[in-house]
């Protein structure tokens, strides 16, 4: 049975995986009608809680959940409540006092999604917590790479950059495994966390070594801050040794599919070329993004009837 | 009184058998087969072990200042349900305990209202800030039995070094709590494969070997006495017998939870699970065992740290770090890890008795005729569950709720009084 909330791809069947990937197969064709709905979540309240400020993930599903006709309430929640004192437990069992049936929440210390299904009775969807995991991300990246390359199964899929940092990282290196693809990370030592093996995952020490091996590049993300807790020199020596640069896009294979979570830092860890070239799928992964979240909570909406609790 | 047929456990004399404690005047009269002095009351204590009264050297009672996490009189109730008849408190009250008449006040309040016996570890440095020496000599005068910082580690080793020389010179051990502050800052768990999977900060094993590395440096340079709270790391262990076995006056204390759990516990993301120092990994915990077994470390104490449930109902990184313990410790020292054959049950009573006791310099942790009769029964074959909710701590953030346990302890006498029976407490 599909589970009751979505916390983690760790948690996931490949089964449950391929499941939502079809049916966000099916979600893509809604767009190309004239009348882009369905009524599955009709009368039913989502709630899109955001601990941290995230343009595009929020948008994403706050567009899922009005295409399934649900009813949409935005809740950024700033530090300064935090400072206040209003405990998270709090605030969501305020929600769902209000009436909330899904929970999509945001926020900065991994396990938030995972409290929060204990403590209340609204369905949890993990819109990304700390550096655990980001589920619908990684699905979006399944779903994208499936789309490009027929496939995921076989592939050998490089993730570049921050991994110690990454729930994208996470949420990837799960689908990708169960998935039957070989995953392999490159970066700095200071930002590949201990014990990735433990997951099935190769490390490579040498970027070019990195991407002759790889089908699939996913590059993440690098935050300014990190040079303040010494995990870098600098932005400048980090594009030189890890940056997908135009100079390395040229060395890279014809069919190589080149990814980014966004938002990039561009002329960081990818160059303005590489973004644009045609083998990258950046911005169809933002398309892809809305598609796989609305299959998610579709197909959520389907346990709900199962337990005999829709309207 | 007369405690009537248990199997007496002694290891100070290496007694084990079936006697008779005859106890009178809050002191041990006579300890003998089949006593047959007539008593104003008789403890049946067939079936059950009788040992010293158990020890916990490293226990938090929160008071004074932070009376919502636990109190003198709850955590004491908490220790007399758990079979124990002695604490040695931690200073990182607030304020901290740092004064001679800070000291006093807990004493005091201990006397008034505590349910066993009360020692109290003075503060290292003045309010636990790691900056200038507390007034330790007057707080040795008041009784305190020790000098800690813990809870947080004294960065500055010039400063560490000259608070274990000044300690040395009243007599009174240094307790450590050894995690390096820079190397430990911003984590939430140990650093590994957990870690790394669950997406949490992580604190690598070295932020405590370093420390224990440093500090019996130090105690060797100044022969000092140098106590190491709760070691949770192999190479700890390493560090210490290699230093003991070269005659460093350094000794050693594990928590249950570092022999009983991993970082595995983490997952799922369990609040009560979040200690300081990290649940280490398996490598760690099957050496912690084997130096407890062989005398490397010397004592099991249960770093007992209460919290507020609405405190650990927060984010993990937000959540405070810390266990419950008192009512824990014996069921599976006595109980778990003698029947996993780690221990012998002498080894097993010595480590929550007579060790602790040597380790702080604290009377008790004897069963003898003329000594104080502070005695602990425990009963190795009831089987019960943890409840958070049953228990008689204030804090219900306990890592063993709902594993089923096997051995319980069934009486506890402080001074000649019995201050628990059969899982009752008893009043004044």
């Amino acid at each position: 049975m599909w589970p009751k909330h979505l916390l983690a791809l760790e948690e996931l069947e490949a089964g449950d995986i391929r499941q939502i990937l079809d049916t966000a197969d099916a979600m893509r064709q809604v767009f190309e009608r004239p009348v882009k709905k369905f009524p599955t979540l009709r009368g039913r309240v989502v709630v899109n809680l955001f601990y941290e400020p995230s343009t595009r993930t929020r948008t994403s599903f706050e567009l899922a959940a009005k295409a399934l006709s649900a009813d949409v309430v935005n809740v950024a929640v700033a530090q300064s409540s935090v400072v206040k004192g209003e405990s998270l437990v709090d605030t969501a069992r305020t929600f769902e006092s209000l009436g909330a049936d899904y929970v999509v929440i945001r926020h900065a210390s991994a396990g938030v999604p995972h409290l929060l299904a204990r403590t209340i009775r609204a369905r949890v969807v993990n819109a990304g917590d700390g550096a655990h995991e980001h589920p619908t991300q990684g699905l979006l990246d399944l779903y994208t790479i499936r789309r490009r390359k027929g496939r995921v199964e076989g592939l050998n899929v490089l993730i570049l950059g921050d991994v110690l940092h990454s729930r994208v990282a996470r949420s990837d290196i799960w689908g990708l495994r169960k998935l039957g693809a070989s995953v392999g990370v490159a970066g700095p030592a200071t930002l590949l966390p201990v014990g990735l093996e433990a997951l099935g995952v190769r490390r490579f020490h040498r970027l070019d070594e990195a991407l002759e091996w790889a089908d699939v590049v996913n590059v993440l993300r690098i935050q300014r801050e990190r040079m303040q807790r010494g995990y870098l020199p600098s932005l400048r020596e980090y594009r030189l040794r890890w940056g997908l640069t135009e100079q390395r896009l040229r060395r890279l294979r014809e069919g190589v599919l080149i990814m980014h979570p966004g938002p990039a830092n561009v002329g960081v860890e990818i160059d303005e070329a590489v973004l644009t070239d045609a083998r990258s799928a950046v911005s169809e992964q933002v398309t892809n993004g809305v598609a796989v979240r609305m299959a998610v909570l579709y197909l959520m909406a389907g346990r709900e009837r199962e337990d005999g609790e829709a309207p | 009184m007369l405690i009537r047929g248990g199997r007496v456990i002694d290891p100070a004399s290496g007694t084990d058998g079936e006697l008779d404690v005859l106890v009178e005047d809050g002191r041990i009269r006579r300890l003998a087969a089949l006593i047959r002095e007539g008593a104003d009351q008789v403890v049946d204590a067939r079936g059950a072990w009788v040992l010293p009264g158990a020890i916990d050297i490293h226990v938090h009672l929160r008071e004074p200042g932070q009376e919502h996490k636990e109190r003198i009189e709850t955590g004491t109730r908490a220790a007399a349900a758990g079979g124990i008849t002695a604490v040695a408190c931690m200073p990182n009250t607030t304020p901290a305990i740092d004064s001679a008449p800070m000291v006093s006040h807990v004493q005091q309040v201990a006397r008034q209202r505590g349910a066993v016996r009360v020692y109290v570890i003075g503060a290292l440095t003045k309010g636990r800030q790691g900056h200038e020496l507390a007034e330790m000599g007057e707080m040795a005068e008041a009784g305190a039995v020790a000098f800690s910082d813990d809870g947080d580690t004294v960065m500055d080793a010039a400063l560490m070094r000259s608070a274990l020389l000044y300690a040395s010179q009243l007599g009174r051990p240094v307790v450590a709590h050894c995690l390096d502050a820079s190397l430990a800052r911003g984590g939430v768990m140990r650093e590994g494969p957990v870690a790394t999977r669950l997406g949490l900060p992580g604190i690598p094993a070295e932020a405590e070997t370093v420390i224990v590395a440093r500090d019996v440096a130090l105690a060797r340079a100044t022969g000092a006495r140098l106590h190491l709270a709760h070691l949770s790391t192999a190479e700890s262990v390493r560090i210490v017998a290699q230093a003991r076995a070269e005659g460093v006056p350094v000794t050693a204390e594990v928590t249950p939870h570092h022999l009983f759990l991993t970082d595995e516990a983490l997952s799922g993301y369990d609040p009560a699970a979040k200690v300081n120092p990290p649940l280490g990994s398996e490598e760690d915990r099957q050496a912690l065992r084997r130096a407890l077994a062989e005398g490397v470390i010397d004592a099991v104490a249960s770093d007992h740290a209460p919290h507020a449930p609405e405190e650990k109902a927060a984010e993990l990184d937000q959540a405070p770090f810390g266990a419950v313990g008192l009512e824990t410790m014996l069921a599976l020292v006595l109980g778990h890890l003698v029947r996993e054959g780690v221990l012998t049950p002498m080894q097993a009573v010595a480590a929550v008795s007579l060790r602790p006791a040597q380790v702080l310099g604290l009377p008790g942790g004897r069963l003898a005729e003329g000594e104080v009769a502070d005695i602990t029964l425990f009963d190795p074959g009831a089987a019960w569950v943890v409840e958070p909710d049953r228990l008689h701590s204030m804090g219900r953030n306990t890592p063993f709720a709902g594993w089923r346990l096997v051995g319980r302890p069934v009486a506890t006498m402080v001074g000649g009084r019995l201050v628990m029976r059969d899982g009752q407490l008893l009043g004044e």
